[in-house]
């Protein structure tokens, strides 16, 4: 006698389990499928194409109604099933039937999570799983000027993103991590499908936090972030992730973890109950593609008709097709202790491969841009290839395996004349060679004399080896220090082609300048942060991770884990309040030491890094902001007491002092920047011996740089004299501005002065007032973004994080 | 083991780390740009910095010190230095952090 199967859900498991089961035994069971939507299974991976347009509905219909017909199954569409009674051995559906089983299989799969956002129960708010959703973003398409928001950057919402987009709507990603696709892809490969995405015309926010959904008439109107950017939308997809749909399972007793446990057999904790799909968990794991799920419905039909079956969870690959960009991703692309790295950038054809070795073992693969060796790296990952013979040339992939190994010197030499070298100017081999024979030797002349190598820099390398190959041991290729192991630019490169090229993020300098890690190390993080905020004070945002602990913390370490709290002292004049605040907090804190600095103001040393927010909250109450004592960046302004009450006093050396103080500070600077002003050549101010110093006298100002008074000590140079206060502050605006802008992480004014000449600079900041202008107004733009106090921001909105995370002494006391 | 759980992920800030005070003394939790979870003695062995407020990349934090720099995972110095830190198993359920508990509770210290 036929047993009795339902099965409930007609999804892509389901769907291949029934074919395994009728083709193995076509009359074994009378099999009754219910389904929630209102359809049988399709593929539903291929709704994206019926998004785009490629596709229609009807041509991804993976079982029509004839094949149910013809195949005897039952089907019921449209129709929930909303309790198991498994005592009884009875489904309930939601027409209030009650069916009897001898077997029962549950396929629900899952249900798309949705953020519970206030506002999330709007109308036109979707998530994106199904043929509704599908239809709600398609006819949103017909909509003039329409606008969507997706919440979620990794694979479903991009897709959504893409489709959308595709059929001409205006579309906004919103992701909460810091790149696209974190769990498949790493940093560099997500920058570079933000660029992709980009380019086609879609907004993408990264660590983008939304905070509430806005609606009017009960329909969404836009998405509220955090940062309280609004963002209007008519559609808000929400692709956050899903659930395995266990509810009907956990109620009716079945044991559940985050899916439906099933053994190696694919059969719950009840016996004549089976599960498969996305909505289980097998051996801790649960599934989101459906690999998997394939190799689940051959188990389950064997099961279900009494065969030896077992299931296995494999290692799977994704490769990915977000919207023509090819993707892939493969095994565990972490970084650790013993694995290395082989990365291989080209930054002009948009690839990036990244292979991650252990013991001679391929263990990760991501690759972005150039897919096409993916299934090889796979099978090298997967059969634990040794792959330490052909490790040289490995990443090329398997075309350059058994070939000798490339020398570039060799390349270079048998390149023909006509060969590019410099791309963007267009110079060939030959051209390089001739200006060699003409007596340019070295790479300063080849770039004067020819441009080779003069704009973005990336050939550098190739004309560096022309040289070389010319010149024979002639030419001493040159050792500049690099920034660090990262990379083998110098800061001066790696500042220039941030310009050039535009780069706005740490992910854009690693990828574009083919940096050799992953994320740089504790060298070059601080350096490359820097420049970026400097480059693009509207754009950047300065990323408190690469920044070491004094400038993270605001406060400078101890060697006891303690920290130092300076508040500034505007040119070093202070009030009875404030003093009385300082002495207030001192006491309060429990500060054992208050030192008077060298720079004219008081050190609160000796602070616990939990105490900082509120110290630094009471002293904000008295109107004291951070002195930035820790900071590469704006230090004190020295000031005299000047012509308000010394006898030789020329001009208001304090007054001037503080407004300069009040004009720079906040500002981040390639080291520290510290100035001086005193009220006559007797210098009581020590003017002279400061990155900027300025000496008043009788007729005006004279502003003098470059000097220096640490390990090395030295005089100031004269770099202009000036009538008024302003025409001073402008100068001095404009000279910080071009230190921000062109000098080398922690290089102090004197120093960076050696290398590009004082004539240099004054020919700058002095000569060519058009200029000047533009650099203050340069530095008056960045200000805007910088000239506040962190310790408020901090004390307001980050005074949890200077607290442990958890506390397990009082856990334990408990 | 006992997993305690001492937070969300998303309280440790990427490429960062927050600490945990136990009755061994500060443990540091660390979050890899990979967004993995790290748990090591925060006392540096050189001159007693603490590592939860170094520079953390690839696998590796860098003591804010004097820069010796730690593997996270296996709590070696990296390069010359010479030296060895405390690392404590750590996992991530539904984005909440555990640590384990049996090393580092008060019965453990007792
Ligand atoms: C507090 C103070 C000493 C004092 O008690 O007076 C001080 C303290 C430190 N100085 Fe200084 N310097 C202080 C005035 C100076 C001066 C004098 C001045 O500013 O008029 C100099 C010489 C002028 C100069 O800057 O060249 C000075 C030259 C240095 C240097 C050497 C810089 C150089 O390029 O040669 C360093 C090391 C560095 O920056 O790499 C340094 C570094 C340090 C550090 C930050 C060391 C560190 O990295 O931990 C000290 C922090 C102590 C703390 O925890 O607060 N400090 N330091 C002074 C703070 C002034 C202020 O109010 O902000
Ligand atoms: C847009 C999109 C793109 C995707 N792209 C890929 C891809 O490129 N590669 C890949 O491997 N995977 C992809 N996936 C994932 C893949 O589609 C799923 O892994 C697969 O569909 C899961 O199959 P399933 O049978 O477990 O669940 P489903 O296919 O979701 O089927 C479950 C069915 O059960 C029904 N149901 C639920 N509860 C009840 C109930 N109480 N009563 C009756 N019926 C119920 C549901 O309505 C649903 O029809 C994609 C998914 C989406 C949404
Ligand atoms: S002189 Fe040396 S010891 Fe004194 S504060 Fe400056 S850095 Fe510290
Ligand atoms: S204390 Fe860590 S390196 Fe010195």
């Amino acid at each position: 006698m036929t047993e009795k199967l339902i099965i409930i859900g007609a999804g892509m498991a389901s769907g291949r389990a029934l074919e395994h089961l009728f083709e193995q035994a076509p009359d074994a069971y009378d099999v009754t499928l219910f389904n929630a939507e209102p359809r049988g299974t399709y593929n539903r991976i291929m709704l994206s194409p019926v998004l785009s347009g490629d596709k229609t509905f009807d041509e991804i219909v993976t079982h029509t109604a004839e094949w149910y017909e013809e195949n005897g199954v039952t089907c019921r569409f449209g129709e929930k099933v909303i309790a198991i009674d498994k005592t009884a051995k009875t489904v309930t559906s939601q027409n209030g039937d009650v069916l009897p089983y001898d077997k029962l299989v549950i396929a629900t799969g899952s249900a798309p999570f949705i953020i519970p956002l206030p506002g999330h129960d709007l109308d036109g708010v979707i998530a994106y799983r199904d043929l509704e959703d599908t239809n709600a973003m398609i006819a949103l398409g017909d909509k003039p000027d329409a606008k969507a928001v997706v919440i979620g950057g990794g694979l479903l919402g991009l897709e959504a993103a893409a489709g959308l987009k595709a059929r001409g709507v205006d579309v906004t990603v919103v992701h909460i991590m810091g790149h696209l696709m974190e769990r498949q892809l790493d940093e560099a490969a997500g920058y570079l499908l933000r660029k992709a995405l980009v380019d086609k015309g879609i907004t993408v926010k990264c660590s983008a936090n939304s905070k509430e959904i806005l609606g009017e008439n009960d329909h969404v109107k836009a998405l509220l972030l955090d940062d309280g950017t609004e963002l209007p939308c008519d559609l808000l997809v929400m692709a956050v992730g899903i659930r395995p749909a266990i509810g009907l399972a956990a109620d009716a007793g079945l044991a559940c973890g985050r899916g439906i446990h099933v053994d190696d057999q694919m059969v719950t904790s009840d016996a004549d109950i089976l599960s498969l799909g996305e909505c289980v968990e097998h051996d801790g794991n649960i599934f989101g593609l459906v690999a998997p799920l394939y190799d689940q419905a051959k188990v389950l039909a064997k099961t279900l008709l009494g065969e030896e079956a077992a299931f296995k969870n494999k290692e799977v690959s994704t490769k990915l097709k977000v919207t023509g960009c090819d993707l892939f991703s493969a095994g565990d692309f972490a970084e650790g202790e013993g694995r290395e790295d082989i990365v291989f950038r080209d930054p002009a054809r948009g690839v990036y491969k990244r292979l991650v070795i252990e013991d001679n073992r391929i263990v990760g693969a991501v690759m972005y841009g150039d897919t096409a060796d993916g299934n090889w790296f796979f099978g090298l990952i997967k059969d634990g290839t040794d792959i330490s013979e052909m490790r040289d040339t490995l990443i090329f992939g398997p075309a350059y395996q058994g070939g000798a190994a490339v020398d570039p010197m060799a390349a270079v030499a048998a390149l023909p004349a006509d060969a590019e070298i410099c791309g963007c100017n267009g110079i060939c081999k030959g051209q390089i060679v001739d200006a060699i024979n003409n007596g340019a030797t070295d790479l300063g002349a080849i770039r004067a004399t020819t441009k080779a190598s003069a704009s973005c820099g990336t050939c550098t390398g190739l004309v560096e080896q022309v040289l070389a190959t010319t010149l024979g041991d002639d030419f001493v290729m040159p050792a500049a220090a690099s920034v660090c192991g990262c990379t083998d630019l110098t800061h001066e490169d790696v500042r220039r082609l941030i310009k050039a090229r535009e780069l706005q993020s740490q992910p854009a300098v690693w990828q574009e300048l083919g940096w050799s890690t992953p994320n740089g190390c504790h060298v070059c993080r601080p350096a490359i942060n820097y420049y970026l905020l400097a480059d693009w004070p509207l754009d950047y945002a300065d990323d408190p991770q690469s920044r070491f602990v004094n400038e993270r913390n605001h406060a400078n370490i101890q060697k006891d884990g303690t920290y130092s709290v300076v508040p500034r002292m505007w040119g070093g004049i202070t009030t009875p309040e404030e003093l009385r605040a300082i002495a207030d907090a001192a006491d309060k804190y429990a500060v054992p030491t208050v030192k008077v600095t060298g720079g004219q103001r008081i050190d609160l040393l000796g602070v616990k890094k939990e105490d900082l927010p509120a110290i630094w909250y009471d002293l904000n109450q008295a109107g004291l902001v951070s002195g930035h004592a820790y900071s590469k960046g704006l230090r004190t302004v020295k000031t005299c007491v000047g012509s308000d009450h010394c006898r030789f006093g020329t001009q208001d050396s304090t007054g001037l002092g503080i407004k300069l103080e009040k004009h720079l500070w906040g500002s981040w600077t390639p080291h520290k920047l510290k100035l001086g002003v005193s009220g006559c050549p007797r210098n009581c101010a020590e003017a002279t011996c400061k990155d900027i110093g300025v000496i008043c006298v009788d007729s005006g100002y004279e502003i003098s740089i470059a000097g220096a008074a640490g390990m090395e000590v030295k005089e100031t140079e004269l770099l202009c004299k000036v009538a008024t206060e302003e025409e001073a502050i402008e100068v001095i605006s404009a000279m910080t501005q071009i230190y921000r802008e062109q000098a080398k992480y922690l290089d102090r004014i004197f120093k960076w002065v050696a290398k590009v000449g004082l004539d240099w600079v004054r020919e700058q900041v002095v000569d060519d007032l058009e200029n000047r202008k533009a650099l203050a107004a340069r530095f008056e733009i960045s200000q805007s973004v910088y000239r506040t106090d962190p310790w408020a921001e901090h004390a307001r909105e980050k005074a949890a994080t200077y607290h442990p995370i958890a506390n397990l002494k009082l856990e334990a006391a408990e | 083991m006992s997993w305690i759980d001492i937070g969300s992920i998303d309280d440790i800030p990427l490429r960062g780390a927050r600490i945990v005070k136990t009755e061994q003394g500060c443990v540091a939790v660390f979050r890899t740009d990979d967004n993995e979870v790290f748990a090591t003695s925060d006392r540096c062995p050189h001159k007693g910095g603490p590592l939860s407020e170094g520079i953390v990349h690839g696998r590796k934090v860098t003591c804010p010190l004097h820069n010796w720099v730690f593997s996270l995972e296996t709590g070696q110095a990296q390069g010359a230095d010479e030296g060895q830190i405390a690392t404590y198993p750590t996992r991530i359920l539904d984005g909440r952090v555990m640590l384990d508990g049996t090393l580092l509770t008060a019965e453990a210290a007792a």
